[in-house]
């Protein structure tokens, strides 16, 4: 298989698979928390949105935040997942001064979310297909600050009970780019849902990482966890580095100790956090103080009824209904704010002459200026119009690109601005052919040439469109040079 | 004036409503009772002026007709709930300092019925303990002794405060809490009414937790109607508890009919246990003999998983309560150890802040969760609790009620020294099953052994059955009178 054998890593004794499974846990998007009333705003300043179950206060008790249930469910039907109408919550007992309760409210043995899948459509064409093992929902712990005092360190609760989702996926990616991929497609899925907001600067999505090598065909080797990446980009720099230092090992006859690793971007590489001996026993079990989370397929169905068209869903109506390149169908569903305003562009157009410019013009100039979808100058009608004025042969694909420029930068209705700027291309035969008719009594020499050489139309088409600066209808040019010149 | 600290709950009530005194003074007669009761070291905390605060807005209420059910009875709260701006240890020294800025559930529905706090209760600490002696703040005397004698005897526990003071007339009734007997146990050992309810039926929220899926809250007070009384204005369903449950809660008064003809009584042959002393044997019986007569009819059951639910119930309770006292680190609030860095903090201030008992208990708690362990103790006992209940469950479909006696001895001596932990473990073997369960189980006095000591019967329920048990209990102390107050002697 080709496709197998370009994601094996070459090694100094042979080929290597790499094999990752990734754990994203990703912020659930809710007002308030997990299991209090407490905000889940983030920022703020510290201990702001802490209540007394957040804090750990004796005799306080957890009560359950059914958006938070409806979240994870929504997420379940998202993955394509199972859902589970009983699930339990457990603690997951340690010591550590930003977890108050001295344990994290987890889903252990019976989460809410058991199997799904995730779809990758990589670069290449391929199609990858990603096992989701489970999903549960947590409490996110606070945050230790050891910078700001001398020999004390301090706590902020802000976070403290904060609704997680946690999303294991099965050991089923095999290179940097598809967990890169996985990453993104989860993050494009919970956006889609609005499930979260898959923040990664802000910390409301990240990923422990688990990485093996092995002998194709062999069985697993031993993993390690590179802990908490919160960037995709170093998500892959992360695999890359830790699958060679693992092969390294190997080959040079060692063996891997499993354990826990984190990576440092400024280095560009991975070192040992804990062993796994020094691993917690967290002594998990049932929480007393939570009845188990039951609901009925009633309730699920409920809420798939009102969930939003999918990627997958979006990319196959693109590609079916609208005639897309599979290739510019994916780009455009990566976002659904994207996809909505490409939709719009689209609307009563030539699709895929929409696609093009939104995803060459539109979207190249967003990325180039580092703007968000909503900030962009040129809106979904504005660029439409400017299509429309290509489709009507008003303006041919080059002045459009001007155009574009300058509603970018200037905005305006385009139609107004091809008029007031005399943009307009010249259709008007006549005026073309007096054009043409001097140029062709001006330049003896090249008549005899085209007509040796053909190709040589082009300097003509040149001459025409410089004399008439650009306006002349490209097409128009070309056929009566044609006729004129006998080709 | 008679002294107005010697009125049950019923009958203050209704000199209150007849205006025969004031709720300035009735709380007043129980700020001096307490005052010349230090010797028992019953109260931790004292409130006098919330209390009589609390007083003159009773009498406000009062003189306008406005009165609610508990309105101007001055009670007693044990230190395991939270109280707002009143100190709350659960006689911990881990807790050192600690002041809720929240009212408990339960105390907040006393509150609200017109209740008076006089002052929070001694207890084991965290509630792990029979006699009360594990708490920080030091034994506390039970206001019985034995005929002739002048030795100290404990209280029992762990709401032996609550117990002693309600024994002692310092508070007119107490707030308890119950994970294996510590309403029942004490109840016993001071000719007290103790209930521990079904579980759920009162709110946990503001209650100190020691094994979250056992303990509920619950009153101790002089006579069975006394307890009705404060239950039904304790219990309530509560949205901050979702393991509180959402039924009405009956006018338990209205249950103490007296009678119980026709009423069946299960008699469970495995209480029975090898080394009970023939005085409880022959109180117990002597309990099946009142009710025989009061019309009710005795059937003997067989409840066969009995002897596996004390250690299943040593598993349960301390798995929960390791992790419930977690949140005791030095951190957050109460005392704090200093250390070399975060953990020798932690070892430090847990070190210094639990007592022997708690510490036991966090080990056992610890090591029935652990990996590998998990599956053989902390798995197998919640299969054994599923049994008890089941046991229940069937002998339920033939009796009513079930009778046993509450404790396997009357009070014993304070300062007793007890090198094995499971000995001490024995005082609930009757009680445990109940809280595993999840059922109600009523303690009510059943008259006085040789010594002149009190000795108490349990009856216990149907899951929020407790009229049945109010009832049945009445008859039981109409049969065996009600107490005098123990001879003062403090």
């Amino acid at each position: 298989m080709a496709e197998a054998s370009s994601k094996l890593i070459k090694g100094a004794t042979g080929d290597w698979e790499v094999v990752i499974g990734m754990e994203i846990h990703a912020q659930v998007a809710s007002e308030a928390k997990l299991f209090s009333g407490s905000s889940t705003k983030f920022g703020g300043e510290a201990n702001a949105h802490v209540s007394f179950v957040d804090a750990a206060m004796p005799g306080m008790l957890p009560v359950i935040n059914e958006e938070c249930v409806r979240q994870a469910i929504r997420t379940g039907l998202g993955l394509k997942a199972k859902i589970n109408n009983r699930s339990l919550f457990d603690r997951k007992n340690y010591f550590y001064p930003d977890l108050p309760q001295g344990y994290q409210i987890s889903q252990y043995k019976d989460p809410i979310v058991g199997e799904g899948e995730v779809v990758l459509y990589m670069l290449d064409g391929e199609e990858v297909r990603i096992g989701v093992e489970r999903l549960h929902l947590e409490q996110d712990a606070g945050k230790s600050m050891h910078d700001q005092h001398p020999t004390m360190s301090f706590v902020d609760l802000n976070r403290s009970g904060v609704a997680l989702m946690e999303i294991v996926s099965k050991p089923d990616i095999r290179s940097s780019e598809e967990a890169k991929a996985y990453m993104t497609k989860m993050r494009t899925i919970v956006r889609y849902l609005g499930t979260s907001d898959g923040n990664m600067e802000e910390g409301s999505m990240r990923a422990d990482v688990n990485v093996s090598v092995r002998r194709p065909g062999d069985p697993l080797g031993t993993r390690c966890e590179l802990k908490n990446m919160n960037s995709i980009r170093f998500i892959g720099q992360a695999i890359e580095y830790e699958a060679r230092r693992q092969i390294g090992i190997l080959e040079d006859g060692g063996s891997i100790d499993q354990e826990t690793r984190l990576y440092d971007p400024k280095k560009g590489e991975t070192r040992s956090m804990r062993s796994k001996e020094e691993a917690h026993d967290y002594r998990y079990f049932p929480d007393p103080d939570l009845l188990p989370l039951e609901f009925d397929d009633a309730y699920v169905e409920e809420l798939r009824k009102d969930l939003p068209e999918l990627p997958d869903d979006k990319r196959d109506r693109f590609i079916s209904d609208l005639g897309l390149k599979p290739y510019d169908a994916s780009v455009l569903v990566a976002s659904k704010r994207l996809a909505a305003f490409f939709e719009k562009v689209a609307t009563g157009r030539d699709a895929q002459l929409a696609a093009n410019w939104v995803i060459n013009e539109w979207l190249g100039r967003i990325n180039k200026e580092s703007l968000d979808i909503d900030q962009s100058p040129v809106s979904a009608d504005q660029l439409g119009a400017i299509i429309d004025l290509i489709k009507a042969g008003d303006i041919s694909g080059k002045i459009a690109k001007d155009l574009f420029e300058i509603v970018w930068t200037e905005g305006g209705d385009p139609a107004k601005i091809v008029e007031e700027k005399g943009m307009k291309q010249v259709t008007d035969t006549g005026a073309i052919e007096a054009i043409i008719d001097e140029i062709i009594a001006k330049n003896p020499d090249q008549v005899e040439k085209v007509k040796e050489k053909p190709s040589l139309i082009g300097w003509f088409v040149g001459q025409v469109m410089k004399a008439s600066q650009g306006k002349a209808n490209p097409q128009a040019v070309n056929q009566i040079l044609k006729d004129k010149l006998g080709l | 004036m008679t002294d107005l600290t010697s009125l049950t709950i019923a009958e203050a009530r209704e000199g209150l409503a007849k205006k025969e005194f004031t709720a300035t003074e009735l709380t007043t007669s129980y700020i001096k009772a307490i005052d010349g009761a230090d010797q028992l070291n019953a109260y931790v905390t004292k409130t006098p002026e919330k209390a009589l605060e609390m007083a003159k807005a009773s009498d406000e209420r009062l003189a306008k007709g406005e009165a609610r059910p508990l309105e101007g009875i001055p009670l007693g709260i044990k230190d395991l709930y939270c109280t707002k701006g009143v100190g709350a240890y659960a006689c911990s020294h881990i807790l050192d300092g600690f002041k809720p800025e929240y009212e408990s559930t339960v105390s907040q529905n006393l509150w609200d019925d017109g209740a008076v706090m006089l002052g929070k209760l001694a207890m084991d600490e965290f509630a792990m303990g029979s006699t009360t002696e594990t708490s920080y703040f030091g034994p506390v005397k039970n206001p019985w002794r034995a005929e002739g004698e002048t030795i100290d005897r404990v209280p029992g526990g762990s709401s032996g405060g609550s117990a002693a003071a309600v024994a002692a007339r310092i508070c007119a009734g107490a707030t308890a809490s119950d994970t294996g007997g510590s309403i029942r146990q004490p109840a016993a050992f001071t000719g007290t009414v103790g209930i521990k309810p079904t579980y759920g039926r009162c709110s946990r929220w503001g209650m100190i937790a020691f094994a979250s899926s056992l303990d509920q809250a619950g009153p101790i007070a002089r006579t069975v109607r006394d307890a009705a009384i404060m239950l039904k204005s304790m219990a309530s369903v509560d949205p901050k508890d979702t393991t509180s449950v959402d039924l009405p809660v009956p006018d338990y008064e209205a249950a103490l009919t007296g009678n119980v003809k026709g009423m069946r009584i299960g008699i469970p042959k495995e209480y029975r246990v090898d080394g009970m002393p023939e005085e409880v044997e022959a109180n117990w019986q002597q309990g099946i003999d009142w009710l025989k007569a009061a019309g009710a009819e005795i059937v003997d059951i067989s409840l066969p998983m009995t002897k596996y639910a004390l250690p299943a119930y040593y598993i349960v309770a301390p798995a929960e309560a390791s992790s419930n006292l977690a949140r005791y680190d030095g951190v957050k609030y109460g005392l704090r150890v200093n250390g070399n860095d975060i953990v020798d903090m932690y070892e430090k201030t847990r070190a210094a802040g639990f007592g022997s008992e708690v510490k036991r208990r966090i080990l056992i708690g610890t090591y029935v969760l652990s990996a590998g362990y998990y599956d053989a103790y902390y798995l197998r006992a919640q299969k054994i609790r599923s049994l008890i209940k089941q046991d229940f469950d069937k002998a339920f479909q033939t009796v009513d009620t079930i009778l046993t006696p509450a404790t396997p001895s009357a009070a014993f001596e304070l300062n007793k020294e007890i090198t094995d932990p499971v000995e001490m473990y024995l005082n609930d073997i009757f009680t445990v099953t109940v809280n595993m369960a999840g059922l109600p189980g009523i303690s009510v006095p059943s008259g006085k052994n040789g010594q002149g000591l009190p000795m108490g019967l349990q009856l216990i329920g149907k899951a929020f059955d407790e009229e049945t048990l109010f009832r049945t209990a009445g008859v039981l102390e109409e049969a065996a009178g009600i107490l005098e107050a123990p001879a003062k002697w403090w």
